[in-house]
């Protein structure tokens, strides 16, 4: 059966065109998919990310748990409402999902999962504490009780129509730094994001999203779905569960090595296989220098000092910010920036350029 | 609700047939496929001469979120293609029944009367 968010039927008298996404009905488009991915780079638009669910963890074990549970190293969390992403692994060292942990106390986090993981996720981390024995209570807020309703408001003006709709946690949330997260009364509000712009996440009690959801929108705020949101997110070379990296995929392998810790002595699920594996695949970004659109899955072929050698594209989209084709993609080690290499689109073999895996940050391309 | 204009013939694919007065057809993509499929970032056309059986795939129309085949309705020759789309993708979004694709040669008119009428694709495209 398919999942509904708080907001469907929002969406739904907004004309939204809804999509299944991982069991939840979304919406991914009000009409314009790069219209609202334009909104986003040069004004505001928000989406509804309420499928995600946040997980308190509490307790005096709670750090503890952390420390073992993720890649990183919640450790480096030190200043209350700091933020940190990272990846939960398996003992193989393939990701489990990729999260991101709210530090708000030594025994008060909240971490944020993907939609579609959130069960296995949920299994996954209580299946842990009860291996390790440690006194902490893990509390999803999506489907129980106190649930909330999560609102992403991202780009350029984004923060300042927040505080012109909720001008109560303008004091607050002025001075917070990237990467931060503050609870105001009713609200946690993030400086945290999936498209490269400023911007804020806002939780709620669900009861009180369509509320805050239609202010935003008579403020000027763009409905946007998930269709824009892919395509910032891949802009911003953010990576995807499911598509850039997932079980078998090592997050040295996925672009995710700035976020795993194996430097300190700290223990973590998948680290002894990641110590042993090291890395296989370089994660880059690609240009189409052709005309077409890279896709996930489609192969590419690199040639690495006279080697034939052959990658694969894990998401790839038209970028409305370049006008081009763009997409991450596991490439061969060797591979380098600037090279040159062909992508198989049916086909046909159409040339491509390696570049850093970001293309556009702020509003601009920097690809 | 999604245009189905009644003077033209339809697919269970989403394509749209129209028969012109000197027996070729001119093919596009529907106004429901348009918008299934999102902004058009990328077209790309058969060649001219190139001939198809019914139900072939012909060309590719790439959105930002898919690739989608279109297929030729009726048997035929490929006589003309619609360049001004493969500059303009997005001209499919704004008017699907303008922005043709191309133009067949049919190897037996009589096939065009075998496609779906508005009213039939109409219930096709609601499903």
């Amino acid at each position: 059966m398919t999942q509904k968010t708080v907001l469907n039927d929002v969406h739904r008298a907004a004309g939204a065109r809804m999509v299944d996404f991982g069991g939840w009905d979304m919406p991914v488009n009000y009409g314009s998919q790069i219209e609202e991915h334009h909104a986003v780079r040069s004004n505001c638009g928000m989406f509804d990310v309420s499928h995600m669910c946040a997980v308190d963890v509490v307790g005096p074990d709670a750090k503890a748990f952390l420390r073992r549970l993720v890649a990183n190293n919640v450790d480096k969390l030190k200043t209350p409402g700091k933020a940190l992403y990272s990846a939960m692994l398996n003992e193989a060292g393939g990701v489990v999902d990729d999260l991101i942990i709210y530090y708000l106390n030594d025994t008060t986090f909240r971490v944020v999962i993907n939609a579609g993981t959130a069960t296995k996720d949920l299994a996954w981390m209580a299946a842990r504490q009860k291996d390790w024995g440690l006194n902490l209570t893990i509390t999803e807020r999506r489907d129980g009780n106190a649930p909330l309703g999560m609102i992403a408001v991202q780009g350029p003006n984004a923060k300042a129509k927040v505080w012109e709709v909720l001008p109560q946690v303008k004091t607050a949330t002025e001075g917070l730094g990237p990467f931060f997260g503050v609870q105001v009364g009713e609200y946690f509000v993030a400086t945290t994001g999936y498209t490269g712009e400023e911007g804020f996440e806002i939780a709620l009690p669900a009861a009180q999203a369509a509320d805050l959801w239609r202010k935003l929108h008579a403020a000027g705020v763009a409905q946007c779905g998930l269709g824009a949101r892919d395509t910032l997110r891949l802009e911003a070379g953010m990576n995807l569960y499911g598509n850039d990296m997932d079980e078998t995929v090592s997050p040295l392998d996925a672009g995710l090595a700035w976020t795993v810790d194996l430097k300190s002595e700290r223990d973590f699920v998948g680290k002894a296989a990641l110590l042993a594996n090291g890395q296989k695949a370089q994660f880059l970004g690609l240009v189409l220098l052709d005309k077409g659109v890279l896709r996930g899955h489609q192969k590419v072929f690199a040639e690495v000092n006279g080697t034939a050698g052959e990658g694969e594209i894990t998401s790839g989209t038209f970028s409305p910010t370049l006008q081009q084709s763009i997409a991450l993609a596991r490439l061969p080690m060797g591979v380098a920036i600037n090279d040159t290499v062909e992508v198989e689109i049916r086909d046909k073999r159409l040339k491509a350029k390696v570049v850093k895996p970001v293309f556009a940050r702020n509003g601009k391309a920097v690809a | 609700m999604s245009n189905v204009p009644a003077n033209l013939k339809y697919t269970e694919s989403h394509e749209w047939v129209r028969v012109e007065a000197d027996g070729t057809v001119t093919i596009g993509i529907t106004d429901h496929a348009q918008e299934a499929l999102g902004d058009l970032v990328f077209v790309e056309l058969p060649d001219v001469g190139k001939t198809y059986a019914a139900g072939q795939e012909t060309c590719v129309v790439e959105s930002v979120k898919a690739a989608a085949d279109v297929y030729a309705p009726i048997a035929g020759e490929v006589t003309a293609v619609n360049q001004d789309v493969v500059d303009a993708p997005e001209s499919v979004n704004q008017d699907a029944y303008a922005a043709w694709l191309f133009k067949l040669k049919p190897a037996n008119a009589a096939d065009v009367d075998a496609l779906l009428d508005a009213a039939a694709y109409a219930k096709v495209a609601d499903a």
